[in-house]
């Protein structure tokens, strides 16, 4: 039993930790490189919009260890929040960023309020419904949200800052912009991960009891990932109302949630830039299939299922083991 | 004599219509060995869950260095000096052993900080690697946690409780499913933690215990029968009674 045990010591991991010391630098290397090789430059904005979202998912789902089906609210929260703040206040787009984040934030924190205290399936179904709740609120609340048609009218077709004017209908410059955003918000996590703050939600991960035996109060540091969690998926949906100067219905509906949750899975929960890899996989999947098929979501779903059922790890995760395992 | 480290008073749990612990009194004092016993069922764990904080009790008090625990959250107990291992092994798997002892030692230090870099905070890598050196664990630093042997993965339990330098330390069935060898090496182990802090066990294996503890406590049917020294449990007519009566051997 210990000579087994022994043989199957993982060993130090030179090139995994190498790749974890510049992980920044190098994701935002191959998000420099995106749209040069993707076919389209709005492809690869919504590779960058859906791959900030998933992670900002991961934080919550691959390091704290919470399967949330609500993360479509701080989305579309972010989104909305922002269009509104432009198309009927003329709100600066930077202040409408910051608006749509900070709201996108805040229901995180009540969401999280409401749901954190379940555990397993009952917190997954908890965000569900608070979720679907913001979903039909918006859809009521038509004179503010556009209802089923979306939200429109706040096109911004130039960015102003400190003097600098960006034509934002450019499509390469438009996803340089978004990049600065989206190489922020990994710039963010990673500090969130290589902190203190970033080894108590992997405890809480492994085990919660033995971290609130170890002294952590583990409800409010959960709450606290959640937040984050949330904001940054809420600067993920302001970047995408900025993107496409309308906000679809669609992006509350939970199944913006589950796609969320596949993106995430499918690149490698748990994985620095397996969220990207993942968003990557499943818009080109979309993308390249529905040429050929109005019925995308067969071979896509199928695809998720063999990763789920033979590569637990994801695209990203699978390739880090198998690199380390060498 | 000082006050004791922990006193509990009368203290009870009941789950719904059912009661598992009632109307235990007992002190204790620094620096002793106390062992916990009792037939299936007795209320041992019940016991230790209460105080360790997982349960709150039903009814009675219980004071901490003459401090009152009434309401306190379980998270807290750690910070107050009291620390614990459980029967079944209960630690990080997916995490190195070092870093299993690490973030144990953390809760300390930090617990919300974003902003600084986990590695910078020095000193806790070397009171994880004194905690696994103490478990004779310091080979196995960069080990998977899940991957260890039984009995070091219990020896790990006993360092991520210990690197928190508790006055109370208590272990649930910290040989439960060992070899002899690893048993002896507990035991050791046990004994060397025992100079400087006082050590609460529940353990089933009766030559230990007899061998190990200054004094016993013996638990049937949630109550306590028995409170002495190791050569008076021995002779209590009660406790033979219910050990003889369970016929299960272990007396």
């Amino acid at each position: 039993m210990t000579l087994s045990a022994q043989s199957l010591d993982a060993g130090p991991r030179p090139l995994r930790a190498r790749l974890a010391a510049r992980r920044v630098p190098l994701s935002i290397l191959a998000l420099c490189l995106l749209p040069w090789i993707l076919p389209s430059e709005a492809l690869a904005v919504n590779v960058l919009v859906y791959g900030l979202v998933a992670v900002g998912y991961n934080l919550l789902f691959g390091y704290t260890g919470l399967l949330s089906f609500g993360h479509a609210a701080f989305f579309g929260t972010g989104a909305y929040v922002t269009g509104i703040a432009i198309g009927r206040f003329d709100v600066p787009w930077f202040a409408a960023l910051a608006l749509g984040v900070a709201a996108g934030g805040a229901l995180a924190f009540v969401i999280g309020l409401l749901s954190i205290r379940t555990r397993g399936i009952y917190f997954s179904m908890v965000t569900l419904a608070l979720s679907q709740l913001v979903y039909y609120i918006a859809l009521q609340a038509s004179s503010w949200t556009g209802g089923e048609n979306g939200l429109r009218g706040f096109t911004v077709s130039e960015l102003n800052l400190f003097g600098w004017t960006v034509d934002f209908l450019d499509p390469v410059k438009k996803y340089y912009v978004i990049m600065v955003f989206a190489a922020a918000a990994l710039w963010f996590v990673s500090r969130i991960l290589n902190s203190p703050f970033g080894s108590v939600i992997e405890a809480i991960r492994e085990n919660e009891t033995r971290a609130r035996a170890c002294g952590y109060d583990v409800e409010r540091t959960k709450l606290i990932s959640f937040t984050l969690s949330g904001l940054i998926c809420a600067l993920a949906g302001t970047l995408f109302a900025l993107h496409l100067a309308i906000v679809p219905l669609d992006i509350l509906h939970y199944h913006t949630s589950g796609m969320i949750v596949m993106m995430t899975l499918l690149g490698g929960a748990g994985s620095f830039f397996g969220p990207f890899v993942g968003a990557f996989a499943f818009l080109l999947m979309e993308d390249v299939v529905s040429l050929w098929t109005p019925h995308w979501q067969i071979v896509v779903g199928s695809v998720f299922i063999l990763f789920v059922l033979f590569l637990p790890k994801g695209i990203w995760g699978t390739l880090m083991a198998w690199r380390a395992g060498r | 004599m000082s006050a004791p480290l922990l006193a509990v008073e009368n203290i009870g749990r009941r789950f719904g219509g059912f009661v598992a612990l009632e109307g235990v009194t007992a002190s204790f004092a620094s620096n002793k060995v106390t062992a916990v016993i009792g037939p299936n069922g007795a209320g041992k764990s019940t016991f230790f869950n209460v105080l360790s904080g997982v349960l709150p009790p039903s009814t009675g008090t219980m004071r901490f260095k003459g401090r009152d625990l009434a309401g306190t959250p379980q998270h807290r107990f750690a910070h107050l000096g009291i620390a614990r291992s459980y029967q079944i092994t209960n630690i990080f798997p997916e995490l190195s052993v070092h870093e299993n002892v690490r973030v144990a030692a953390q809760a300390f230090r930090s617990r919300y900080d974003i902003w600084r870099d986990r590695a910078a905070l020095t000193e806790l890598d070397d009171k994880a690697a004194a905690a696994l050196a103490a478990v004779g664990l310091t080979h196995r630093g960069s080990a998977t946690a899940k991957f260890l042997a039984h009995g070091q993965q219990r020896a790990l339990e006993i360092a991520i409780a210990l690197v928190a330098d508790p006055e109370l330390l208590l272990l649930d069935e910290p040989t439960a499913g060992m070899g002899p060898e690893e048993t002896k090496e507990m035991i050791a182990l046990i004994e060397k933690l025992a100079a400087e802090r006082t050590i609460l066990l529940v353990e089933h294996k009766m030559k230990m215990i007899l061998g190990l503890s200054d004094r016993i406590l013996v638990l049937h049917h949630g109550r306590l029968i028995a409170d002495g020294n190791p050569q008076q449990i021995q002779s209590d007519p009660e406790v033979r009674r219910v050990y003889l009566g369970q016929n299960d051997g272990y007396a």
